[in-house]
């Protein structure tokens, strides 16, 4: 693992454990959010039939990078009467509740921040600091904008966590474990074993699985969108009715932290449904170094699959985003408690029943 | 219930067809024109940037009257006899020298209105659009070609063309006066009847 690996490099518990908590940071995130925000504009511009942005760099590549430079330099404005110290937690809060979500995200069977075996709850206990932090920034922020983004945030992330639990619960059922490494090792080798498609095993179980299993992926799938906001269910930001939502009076870095934030949270959203539902980081073919008799290369291929799968979700949700307008506070709450949940609280019973009798 | 269903069923429906729409799109070339190094063809008659061919000006102000906006300014001198302007691409006489042809393109509506009038087509508008300024008065554009010199040399030869033909006249009006006043002196030793002839004569001339 890695942090044994570590700890033999530099012979010191603390320096490897710090090591690894920053490896994620600056190995995947950083670079994740630079590209995944380019992405963004690359696929909202061509589905437009325009170009995006084409000027620094290649087709625009090092725009992102631009934009970072630009958000360091400008001014940090803090007005008058906001609650200074609220306002100045917020955005860490909201970074470290999407930050820490990381730990426990298997990218490969090596690297692995920590393995523990309440992996998934984690996550979801660890996501809902964010909620907290978006309703203190809104708050502390003293303005009705940034309020009212801040509550319906809030409403919005504390009903939709209910479905993508239910759906966590199927999948504990069925898998018996809260670890997502161990989830991931379960579904191995070909795609078939994933538990979109039965989970490994050749029985009827199986079979009869599979329609229940996509419905509750495409469930997990809408839920957790509807935890991170973007546009089908951006109600929180709504650009057209609330100027930005909870982040209108932030600038300069703590803007950028929060929008850092957000496109981890895109990602973390990503690997949780790859994890449970499309084999985490296990390839669907098979390996290369496997086949070439090369371990060493079965981990790089791993991350590969994990990041692959990762960015493939992650272009799905910005393909809905701008596919779809956005959703009324109503038909939003109609969504989750008249559809959602009843859906996946039928899927829970039968998937129940399922692992019982059969 | 089985409205429920149905109405779960055509939302993804709809959603999977929505999606397929803008993944098309995905593919479709772009339409974006980057503009300063690619720049979109104009339409035939497009309004932009004002030019006047001073060659062929004859500085008759028909544009400066047509413009609503007043942003011409135009001031002509006449020619003195002797000096030869030339004649314009479509055989006008110039008789004027322009010495002020101002155009203030800051405020020109871009109206066209000054073009038509043009009685030898010399003003006209351009396929030019990208002549912001960081200074307004860079925006208020001279066609003369004359330089400042000349435009003076223009202004004082026409005065001093006044200046000579007032005093000719004023000589000529001197002689005439004089020569009235003989003539009214040889008059007085003539009939009394014939003296109201002279002053009849510039009343006539009046009408
Ligand atoms: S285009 Fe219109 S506004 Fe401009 S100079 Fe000619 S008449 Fe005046
Ligand atoms: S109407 Fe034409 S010829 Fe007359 S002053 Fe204007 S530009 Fe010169």
């Amino acid at each position: 693992m890695m942090y044994d690996w570590l700890y033999n490099l530099t012979g010191s518990e603390i320096l490897a454990a710090v090591i690894q908590s920053l490896l994620p940071l600056f190995l995947f995130i950083l670079p994740f959010a630079l590209f995944a925000v380019l992405l963004e504009r690359k696929v909202s511009a061509h589905m437009q039939d325009r170009l995006g942005p084409m000027r620094v760099g290649y087709h625009g590549i090092l725009q992102t990078v631009a934009d970072i430079i630009k958000l360091v330099q400008k001014e940090d404005i803090i007005a008058r009467d906001n609650d200074k110290l609220f306002f100045n937690l917020s955005p860490l809060i909201v970074f470290m509740g999407s930050y820490a979500a990381f730990a426990v995200i298997p990218f490969s069977s090596v690297f692995l921040g920590s393995n523990i075996d309440l992996g998934l709850i984690f996550i979801v206990a660890v996501t809902g600091l964010v909620v907290a932090g978006i309703l203190m920034g809104g708050w502390a922020s003293n303005n009705k904008y940034s309020l009212l983004g801040a509550m319906r945030s809030a409403a919005q992330i504390i009903s939709y966590e209910i479905p993508t639990m239910m759906i966590i619960i199927v999948v504990i059922m069925l898998t018996g474990t809260l670890n997502l490494y161990t989830m991931s090792e379960w579904q191995t080798s070909y795609f078939w074993n994933w538990l979109i498609f039965g989970g490994p095993g050749f029985g009827l179980a199986k079979f009869i699985l599979i329609p229940f299993m996509m419905m509750s992926a495409l469930i997990l799938f809408i839920s957790t969108l509807a935890e991170v906001n973007p546009t089908p269910f951006d109600i929180p930001e709504a650009e057209s009715e609330l100027v930005s939502g909870y982040h209108t009076e932030y600038s300069g870095m703590k803007f950028a932290m929060f929008f850092l934030a957000e496109y981890a949270n895109m990602f973390a959203v990503s690997a949780i449904l790859s994890a449970l539902f499309f084999g985490g980081f296990q390839s669907p073919f098979g390996y290369l170094g496997n086949l070439f008799n090369v371990p060493a290369l079965i981990p790089f291929e791993q991350f590969f699959w994990f990041t692959a799968k990762g960015i493939f979700f992650v272009f799905v949700q910005m393909w809905l985003r701008w596919t779809l307008p956005r959703f009324r506070v109503d038909q939003l709450m109609t969504f989750c408690w008249k559809y959602l949940i009843p859906f996946a609280f039928v899927i829970l019973i039968i998937v129940g029943l399922i692992t019982v009798l059969l | 219930m089985k409205d429920y269903f149905l109405k779960f069923w055509q939302g993804l429906w709809t959603i999977a067809i929505g999606m397929k729409v803008t993944f098309k799109h995905l593919f479709v070339p772009a339409v974006t024109i980057q503009y300063p190094t690619e720049k979109p063809e104009l339409p035939e008659r497009e309004r932009n940037r004002l030019y006047v061919n001073m060659d062929d000006c004859i500085g008759c102000l028909q544009c400066e009257r047509a413009c609503p906006v007043d942003c011409i300014e135009i001031e002509t001198v006449k020619a003195v006899p002797g000096e030869d302007l030339g004649k314009t691409s479509n055989g006008k006489k110039k008789a004027l020298w322009v010495t002020k042809f101002d155009i203030d393109i800051a405020k020109c509506c871009y109206c066209q209105l000054c073009v038509f009038p043009c009685p030898t087509e010399c003003i006209y508008m351009t396929d030019v659009y990208e002549f912001s300024e960081y200074e307004r008065d860079n925006l208020i554009y001279d066609f003369v070609t004359l330089t400042p010199e000349e435009r003076e040399e223009k202004k004082k030869n026409y005065e001093e063309f006044l200046a000579k033909k007032e005093a000719e006249k004023a000589e000529a009006a001197r002689k005439k006066a004089e020569e009235a006043a003989k003539a009214k002196q040889e008059e007085k030793k003539e009939d009394k009847k014939e003296e109201t002839k002279p002053e009849d004569k510039p009343k006539d001339k009046e009408e």
